[in-house]
């Protein structure tokens, strides 16, 4: 049987590799789709601790976390649409999608 | 039985959550986001977590990636040029996620409480949709009715954002 600390270390690593996207990658995509990963994997560790940690009143898992778990995804959905929209009207200005290209706040 | 599937789903993941980063044409990329969330679908069904694992399928693996595919399409984007390695990114990159997992780790093996096997629960969860149901009716329902109000403004800002001319 997986045990907790399984789940986390799962959750842990893909966390790691989106929040490596975001650092390393150059398309502002890409970085992205590396924030949806991170996301991710926190709803993961959520929906773990809520499997593992049964309320001591009626022995079911505590669907708070859930419940959390599904305004995330909520949220996420909005912030991936007014990203991409944010996106495209940056491409309609610059042409471009690359973040070394986009430089005008840059001190 | 249910270790193998949480491990089998569990390396798809990853290795799909690695193939986003590493591949070069965006359209690999959204498609190995498409994997990895589907593999996370399976994953939280390994949790008995079958609205979530079916929400994340409608949500993330369609319409969310819908849009990604869409919005790739339309700028037209092409496969990444290779461009210099910056040594500073990779190395504050390399440090960043180094500390955090190394910090992870030493969280995971100093703790004896989370080697638990997983619970059983009292009753069959068959019926998950309807709990979770009435912990989003009854004990979250202002903060629901709060993020339709969100969704609501997000939709109005994206109809803004993509005029034709931004003020």
């Amino acid at each position: 049987m997986p045990t907790l600390a399984h789940y986390l270390v799962v959750s842990g690593l893909l966390f790691a590799i989106g929040l490596g996207g975001v650092l390393l990658r150059r398309n502002i995509l890409i970085i992205f789709m590396g924030l949806e990963l991170m996301l991710n994997a926190a709803n993961l560790s959520l929906v773990a601790f809520s499997r593992f940690n049964l309320l001591p009143a009626d022995g079911m898992p505590n669907y708070n976390a859930q419940v959390l778990v599904f305004f995330i995804i909520t949220v996420a959905a909005a912030e991936v649409a007014v990203g991409l929209a944010i996106i495209v009207a940056l491409f309609r200005a610059k042409q471009t999608t690359h973040v070394e290209d986009l430089n005008t706040l840059k001190f | 039985m249910q270790l193998a599937l949480f491990w089998l789903f569990s390396i798809l993941m990853l290795a799909f959550a690695l193939g986003v980063i590493l591949l070069r044409n965006p359209v690999s990329s959204a498609m190995s986001l498409v994997m990895s969330f589907i593999s996370l679908a399976a994953v939280f069904v390994t949790l008995d977590a079958y609205f979530i694992a079916v929400v994340q399928v409608l949500v993330y693996a369609g319409a969310v990636m819908v849009l990604f595919l869409f919005i790739i399409m339309l700028l037209d984007l092409r496969a990444e040029k290779r461009r210099r390695v910056r040594l500073s990114a990779w190395l504050g990159g390399g440090i960043v996620v180094g500390g955090f997992l190394s910090a992870l780790s030493q969280i995971v093996v100093s703790l004896p409480a989370l080697h638990v096997p997983k619970p059983d629960v009292s009753q069959p969860l068959a019926n998950d949709v309807a709990l979770v149901g009435f912990a989003l009716f009854r004990n979250f329902n202002l903060p629901f009715q709060i993020i339709g109000v969100l969704l609501l403004v997000a939709t109005v800002g994206v109809v803004l954002l993509s005029r034709k001319e931004l003020k």
